[in-house]
C-alpha cells in the first residue's frame, strides 16, 4: 500500500474506531461512562489525527494531481453489478475532507467543555465520531452507492443527535421531523440512482460521468431533478427546509457541526461532484438557481423576526445554503464550494458562540434557582440578553468577527464567497439561456445580502450590546449579572480558531480580476479556482473588469448599508422598539415572516393530515382485511401441513427404516429409469 | 521415504489422531474420570494445531497421498478447515456445559478427536475405501457420543436409533461401493469416472452410494433419525453433529459428484438431487414451523439447510460447488453459535430446558447472549447483512445460472417460511414476559468469547464475502480441483 492509501484508510477508520470504542465500552461498562477525560481524548484524537493526515495529503497534492483511488474491498457483487468500498481522493474531496475533519475537530474540542456535566457524555461523543465517519464516507466515496450510505449515515446521526435529550417530547419530535423530511429527499435520490444504473450500468462516479451519452436527455433532466430533490432534503431548501430550524433542539455543538458546517452542505457537494453532468441540463440549473434564491430570501425574512438566537442562526443557515444553490444553478460550482468552506468557518463560530451564550444564561438561571428565586426564562431568547460583551469578551469578539464575515464586509471570508456567487448569477443573467430570470435572481440575491447584514446585526447587537435585560424583565433577577461569565478555554479556543479562519479564509478565493486589472494579463490569484478547475465544470465569466469592479462595489455598498441600518436600528437598547416599528411598517408581511410563511401548517393541513386520513380509512382496511387475510391464510395452511407431516415422525425405529427404504426406491427409480 | 512424505502432507489428520491417542492414554492413567483439564487442553491444542496446519494447506497447490487414496491441500484443506473450526468451537462452548450436566468424561474428548479424524479422512477421500473408513470412524464415535447421557431415556434412545439406522444405511452404502467396483474395476474415484460405461451396474451402485450420503446429511426421507438424535444428545455435541459431520459428508459428496460421475451425466444425477432437495426443504421447514422445543426446531432447521445445500449441488457446476463450500462455512458459524447460546440457556436448569416457553423474557437477562442468539437466528433465516444471506444467495444464484429456476423458487419460498420459526424464538426472547423470571448465571469467559467471535464472523463474512469466495473460485480455475476433477 502506498502511503496515500494508508492515510486514507486511517482517515476513514479512526473515527469509526472512536465510535466503536466509546460506544461498546460505554454500553457495557457503567464505570467507563464516568471516565470523561478518556472518552473526550479518544474521540478528539479520532478526529484530530484524520485532520492532520488530510492536511498532509493536501500538501502532497497539486492542482494538477490525478485523483487517487483507494480500493478496500469488494462490497457487493451481483452478476455484472459490482460496488466496491473504495475512496477517491481528488481536489474536491480533499477540500471537503479538510473542512469536515478540521471544523469537526475543533467542535469536538469545544464539546468537551459544553457537555461536561451531561450524563450521556460517552454517547454524545460516540455519535459525533460516527457522524464524522459517515460524512467522510459521503465525501470520499468513489461510487454513488457508498456516497448514499454516507448520506444515510449522516442522516441517522443527525436524527440521533437532534433527539439527544430525548426525554423531552419536543426534541424527539424535532428529530423525527428531520429524519422524515430527509427521507423524502433520500427517496428521490434513490430513484435517481436506479435511473443512472439502468442507463449507464454503473454507479462509479467517474464511469457515470464518462458514459453520460448513454442517457437520453429527458432521463438526464429527471436524474438531475431527483438528485436535486435529494439535495433539498439534506441541505434544507424549499420545499423541505422546515426541519432545519427545529433541528436546533439538539445540543449546540451538533447544530454547529451537523446543521451548519458539514452535513447540510452535502447536497451542494453532491451537485458539485456531478457538475459535469449538471452543465448538460441547463433547464435543471435554472430550477436549482431559482429554488436557491427564493430559499435565501425567504429564510432571511424569517430570520429577521425570530427571537431565539439559535433559530435566527438556523434560518440564516438555510438562507446561506440558498446562496450556494444559487451559485450552483448559475454554473458557479467553485463559488458554491467556496461559500461552503467560508460558511463552515463563520457559521460554526456563530453557533459555538451562541452555545457559549446559552451556556452562561443557563448557568445564571441555575444560580438564581439555587438562591431560591423562582425565575423561569428561555435561555435562548435574545429579549433576556443584552450587554453580554462586558462579561464574555472572547465570545463577543469572535461573534462579531463572524457577523461581519457573514454580512459580507470586506475583506472577511464571507465577502469574497458571496461576491463570487452574485457575480456568477449576474454573469448567467447576461447569458443567452433564460438571462432575464437569472438577472431577477441576482436582484433577489442582492436584497438578501442587505437582509443578511440586517438580521445578523440585530442578533449580535441585541445579544451583546446595550444593557442586560434579564433584571429588567424579572424583579427577582436583580443582580444576576454576577453569574455571567466567560466560557472555559476549551470552548473559547475553538471560537478563536474559527474566527481567525472566518477573518482570513476568504483569501483562498480572491477574484482574479483584481490582479489582472493592474497587470493587464490573466492572473491566477484565485487559489480555490486553480485548485478545483480540474474536478468541477462550470460557466466561464464573460464580464469585463469594469463590470466586475462595479458589481463588487455594489455588493460592498449593500453590505455596509445593511450594517449601518442594523446599527441604527438595534444598537443601545433600541432593539425592542425597532422590532415593533418594523412589525408595524410591514404589517401583514411581517406577520407572515414571523409565522414562517405558515409552511408547517400548510404541510400539516394539506399533505400530512389528508394522507393519514386516507391511510386510516382506505389503506388500513385493505391491509387488515385483504393483505392480512391472505397472509394469515397462507400461514395457516403452511402450519397445517407442518402439523400433518409431523405425524410421520412416529418415534418407532422400524417406521424410520421403512422411510429409508422408500427413499432408496425413489433414488434408484429416478436414476435408473 | 515416500510414505513419510505422504504422512507429512496429511499432517492435520495425523495431529488429531495422535491427540486422540494421547487423551485416551491420560484417561487410563488418571484417577478421576471427569473434569480433567489436561485432557481438555490436549484436545484443544491438537485441534488448534491441526487447524493452523490446514489453513496453511489452503494456499498449497494440493495433490494426493497414499497411492491416490486421499487428497490434501487446496480444496480438501478448505473442508478440513471448516471441520476443525467447527470442532474447536463446539468444544469451546462444551467445557462449561458438560461440566454443568456432569458428563465431562475424558473419553468424550477422545471420541470427539477420533470422530474428527474420521471426518478429516472423509473430507479428503479420493477412494471408495477411504470414504468408507472415514465415514465409519466418524459414525462409530458419534453413536457413542449420542448416548452420552445414557441415564436418561432420550439419551439411550438417541444412541440406539442412530446406531440401528446408521448400520442399516451403511449396508446400502457398502453395497453401492461393491457394485461400483464391479462396474469399473477400481475403487479410485477419478478412475471410476474415467472407466465407467454408464451401465445399469454403475447407476445402481451410484444410487446406493448416494443413499448412504443422504442418510448422513439427513436428507428427506432419510432424515427420520435426526430430530430424535439431536434432541437426546448433549446440546454442544449436537452442534458438533450438525456442523462438523454434515460438512465432512457434504465435502465428500462434492468429490463423489464431481469425480465419479462423468460430465455428460449431470442431468441424470442432478434430477435425483433436485427431487430430494425439494422434499428436504419443504418437509424440513414445514415441520420446523410447529416445533415447540428449540433444539428440535434446530434439528429440523438443519434438515432444511441440507436442502438448500443440495440446491447448490444440483447445479453440478463449479459455481454450485463453491457456493456449497461457502454455505458450509456460513452454516457452521451460525449453527455452532445458535446451539452454543441454547446450551448456555440450558445450563441454568439442566438438560432438557429447551421448550420455547422457557425462553420468555430471556433476551433482557444477559443482553449480549440474547443479541447473539438473534444474530445467529437472523443469519440462519438468511437475512442480510449476515453470512447466511450470502450463503443462500450463492447457492440459489448457482442454481439459476444452471437453469434450475424452479428449484431456486422452491428454495426461496421454503426459506421465507423458515423466517417464521426463527423469529418466533426472538418473539419469546423479547416480547413475552415470564412468570418466574430466570436469573441467568454468569457465563464463563470461554463460552462468551467463542460466541462473540462466532457472532463477529457471522457479520464479517456477511459483509465481506469476497476473500473466501475468491479462494474457492481459485480452486476451480487453477487450483486443486481443476487438477483432479474430470
Amino acid at each position: 500500500m502506498a502511503s496515500t492509501d494508508i492515510f486514507v484508510v486511517l482517515i476513514i477508520t479512526l473515527p469509526l474506531a472512536g465510535f466503536l470504542l466509546n460506544g461498546i465500552m460505554g454500553l457495557s461498562s457503567r464505570s467507563f461512562r464516568e471516565k470523561k477525560g478518556f472518552i473526550g481524548l479518544v474521540s478528539n484524537l479520532a478526529v484530530f489525527i484524520p485532520f492532520g493526515l488530510s492536511l498532509l495529503l493536501f500538501f502532497n497534492m497539486t492542482s494538477g494531481s490525478e485523483p487517487v483511488f483507494v480500493h478496500l474491498f469488494n462490497w457487493i457483487s451481483v452478476g455484472s453489478f459490482g460496488v466496491d468500498i473504495a475512496y477517491q481522493v481528488d481536489q474536491l474531496s480533499i477540500l471537503m475532507t479538510m473542512v469536515v475533519t478540521g471544523v469537526g475537530a475543533f467542535i469536538h474540542m469545544y464539546s468537551i467543555g459544553y457537555m461536561k456535566h451531561d450524563p450521556g457524555f460517552w454517547k454524545f461523543f460516540a455519535y459525533l465520531n460516527l457522524f464524522i465517519f459517515a460524512m467522510l464516507n459521503l465525501v470520499l466515496a468513489d461510487n454513488l452507492l457508498l456516497l448514499f450510505l454516507g448520506w444515510e449515515g449522516v442522516g441517522l446521526c443527525s436524527y440521533l443527535l437532534i433527539g439527544f435529550w430525548y426525554e423531552e417530547m419536543a426534541n424527539s419530535s424535532a428529530a423525527k421531523k428531520a429524519f422524515i423530511y430527509n427521507r423524502i429527499g433520500d427517496f428521490a435520490f434513490l430513484i435517481g440512482l436506479f435511473l443512472i444504473f439502468k442507463y449507464t450500468g454503473t454507479l462509479n462516479i467517474t464511469e457515470v460521468l464518462q458514459s453520460l451519452e448513454a442517457m437520453p436527455h429527458e432521463v438526464k433532466v429527471a436524474v438531475g431533478l431527483l438528485f436535486f430533490v435529494g439535495a433539498t432534503g439534506k441541505s434544507a431548501q424549499i420545499p423541505l427546509f422546515v426541519w432545519l430550524p427545529d433541528a436546533m433542539a439538539g445540543p449546540t455543538p451538533v447544530s454547529a457541526l451537523i446543521h451548519a458546517a458539514t452535513m447540510v452542505t452535502s447536497g451542494i457537494y453532491l451537485i458539485s461532484r456531478m457538475s459535469a453532468f449538471y452543465v448538460q441540463v441547463p433547464e435543471v440549473m435554472i430550477v436549482i438557481a431559482a429554488v436557491g434564491a427564493l430559499t435565501a430570501i425567504m429564510a432571511a425574512t424569517i430570520a429577521l423576526t425570530q427571537y431565539d438566537i439559535k433559530r435566527v442562526l438556523a434560518y440564516s443557515t438555510v438562507s446561506q445554503l440558498g446562496y450556494m444553490f444559487l451559485a450552483l444553478g448559475a454554473g458557479g460550482f467553485t463559488a458554491a464550494m467556496f461559500h461552503v468552506v467560508t460558511h463552515a468557518f463563520f457559521k460554526a463560530c456563530l453557533f459555538l458562540g451562541s452555545g457559549s451564550v446559552i451556556h452562561t444564561m443557563e448557568h445564571a438561571e441555575h444560580e438564581l434557582h439555587e438562591e431560591g428565586k423562582d425565575v423561569h426564562f428561555d435561555p435562548q431568547d435574545m429579549r433576556y440578553m443584552g450587554g453580554l460583551r462586558k462579561y464574555m469578551p472572547s465570545t463577543y469578539k469572535t461573534f462579531m468577527i463572524s457577523t461581519l464575515a457573514i454580512a459580507g464586509i470586506p475583506p472577511l471570508a464571507g465577502f469574497f464567497s458571496k461576491d463570487e456567487i452574485l457575480v456568477m448569477a449576474f454573469n448567467s443573467g447576461l447569458g443567452e439561456h433564460a438571462g432575464a430570470l437569472y438577472m431577477a435572481l441576482w436582484v433577489i440575491g442582492m436584497v438578501t445580502a442587505l437582509l443578511t447584514a440586517l438580521y445578523m446585526f440585530r442578533l449580535t447587537l441585541r445579544t451583546f450590546h446595550g444593557s442586560f435585560k434579564l433584571p429588567q424583565v424579572f424583579d427577582e433577577a436583580k443582580g444576576s449579572e454576577q453569574y455571567l461569565h466567560e466560557s472555559p478555554s476549551s470552548m473559547t479556543i475553538p471560537l478563536w480558531v474559527l474566527a481567525v479562519a472566518a477573518l482570513v479564509g476568504g483569501f483562498i478565493g480572491v477574484p482574479n480580476f483584481i490582479a489582472s486589472t493592474f497587470t493587464h494579463e490573466a492572473a491566477h490569484i484565485n487559489l480555490l479556482h486553480d485548485w478545483l478547475h480540474t474536478v468541477t465544470a462550470g460557466h466561464k465569466i464573460v464580464l469585463s473588469h469594469a463590470t466586475e469592479w462595479l458589481l463588487m462595489a455594489i455588493s460592498i455598498g449593500v453590505a455596509v448599508g445593511g450594517m449601518i441600518l442594523g446599527y441604527k436600528l438595534f444598537n443601545k437598547d433600541r432593539g425592542e422598539a425597532s422590532d415593533e416599528s418594523l412589525a408595524e411598517r410591514f404589517g401583514v408581511m411581517y406577520e407572515i415572516w414571523s409565522e414562517k410563511y405558515n409552511l408547517d401548517e400548510i404541510y400539516e393541513g394539506y399533505i400530512s393530515r389528508p394522507l393519514v386520513r386516507f391511510s386510516d380509512r382506505v389503506l388500513a382496511t385493505f391491509d387488515m382485511k385483504v393483505l392480512d387475510g391472505t397472509v394469515n391464510a397462507v400461514g395457516g395452511i403452511t402450519r397445517l401441513f407442518g402439523s400433518l407431516f409431523r405425524y410421520l415422525q412416529t418415534g418407532v425405529t422400524s417406521n424410520y427404516a421403512l422411510a429409508l427404504v422408500v427413499g432408496v426406491i425413489i433414488v434408484l427409480s429416478l436414476l435408473m429409469i | 521415504m515416500n510414505y513419510l512424505q505422504d504422512l507429512y502432507n496429511f499432517i492435520p489428520s495425523v495431529v488429531v489422531a495422535v491427540g486422540g491417542l494421547i487423551t485416551l492414554l491420560i484417561v487410563s492413567f488418571q484417577e478421576k474420570s471427569r473434569g480433567s483439564a489436561s485432557i481438555y487442553w490436549t484436545t484443544i491444542i491438537s485441534l488448534a494445531a491441526a487447524l493452523g496446519l490446514s489453513i496453511q494447506d489452503l494456499f498449497e497447490p494440493g495433490g494426493t497421498v497414499f497411492s491416490e487414496m486421499a487428497s490434501y491441500g487446496g480444496y480438501a484443506a478448505f473442508g478440513q478447515v471448516v471441520i476443525l473450526f467447527a470442532t474447536l468451537f463446539c468444544l469451546f462452548v462444551s467445557r462449561e456445559y458438560l461440566e454443568e450436566i456432569e458428563h465431562d468424561f475424558g473419553e468424550v474428548y477422545s471420541l470427539v478427536l477420533f470422530a474428527t479424524v474420521g471426518m478429516l479422512s472423509l473430507a479428503s477421500a479420493n477412494d471408495l475405501v477411504m470414504i468408507f473408513i472415514g465415514l465409519e470412524t466418524m459414525s462409530l464415535s458419534l453413536y457413542v457420543l449420542a448416548g452420552l447421557i445414557r441415564e436418561e431415556k432420550v439419551g439411550s434412545e438417541a444412541s440406539l436409533k442412530y446406531f440401528l439406522l446408521g448400520a442399516f444405511s451403511t449396508g446400502f452404502l457398502l453395497y453401492g461401493m461393491a457394485l461400483l467396483y464391479g462396474a469399473a474395476g477400481t475403487t479410485n474415484l477419478v478412475e471410476i469416472g474415467q472407466q465407467t460405461d454408464g451401465g445399469v451396474l454403475f447407476w445402481a451402485g451410484a444410487g446406493l452410494l448416494l443413499v448412504g450420503f443422504f442418510f448422513k446429511i439427513s436428507a428427506v426421507p432419510f432424515h427420520m433419525w435426526t430430530p430424535d438424535v439431536y434432541q437426546g444428545t448433549p446440546t454442544t455435541i449436537t452442534a458438533y453433529f450438525a456442523t462438523a459431520s454434515k460438512s465432512a459428508t457434504f465435502v465428500a459428496l462434492i468429490f463423489v459428484l464431481s469425480r465419479v460421475f462423468p460430465q455428460e451425466t449431470i442431468p441424470q444425477w442432478s434430477e435425483v438431487i433436485r427431487v430430494i432437495a425439494i422434499l428436504t426443504m419443504i418437509l424440513g421447514n414445514l415441520v420446523a414451523l410447529v416445533q415447540d422445543n428449540v433444539k428440535r426446531m434446530l434439528a429440523y432447521s438443519s434438515i432444511a439447510h441440507a436442502g438448500y445445500l443440495m440446491v447448490g449441488l444440483a447445479a453440478g457446476t463449479p459455481e454450485g460447488y463453491s457456493a456449497v463450500m461457502y454455505y458450509l462455512l456460513a452454516y457452521t458459524l451460525m449453527n455452532v453459535g445458535a446451539f452454543g447460546v441454547v446450551a448456555y440457556y440450558e445450563m441454568q436448569h439442566g438438560f432438557q430446558y429447551n421448550e420455547i416457553e422457557n425462553y420468555a423474557g430471556l433476551g433482557f437477562e444477559r443482553p449480549i447472549f440474547g443479541v447473539m442468539l438473534s444474530i445467529f437466528l437472523f443469519s440462519l433465516a438468511g437475512i442480510p447483512p449476515f453470512v447466511g444471506f450470502i450463503g443462500k444467495y450463492q447457492v440459489f444464484a448457482a442454481a439459476i445460472n444452471a437453469d434450475l429456476v424452479g428449484l431456486a423458487i422452491v428454495g426461496v419460498l421454503a426459506s421465507a417460511a423458515s423466517v417464521y420459526y426463527y423469529l418466533r424464538v426472538m418473539v419469546y426472547l423479547y416480547m413475552r414476559e415470564s412468570d418466574e423470571p430466570a436469573a441467568l448465571r454468569k457465563p464463563g469467559f470461554l463460552i462468551t468469547a467463542s460466541l462473540v467471535i462466532l457472532a463477529a464472523l457471522t457479520i464479517y463474512f456477511g459483509i465481506a464475502p469476497g476473500g473466501v469466495t475468491d479462494l474457492l473460485n481459485g480452486f476451480y480455475s487453477s487450483g486443486s480441483l481443476a487438477l483432479l476433477g474430470n
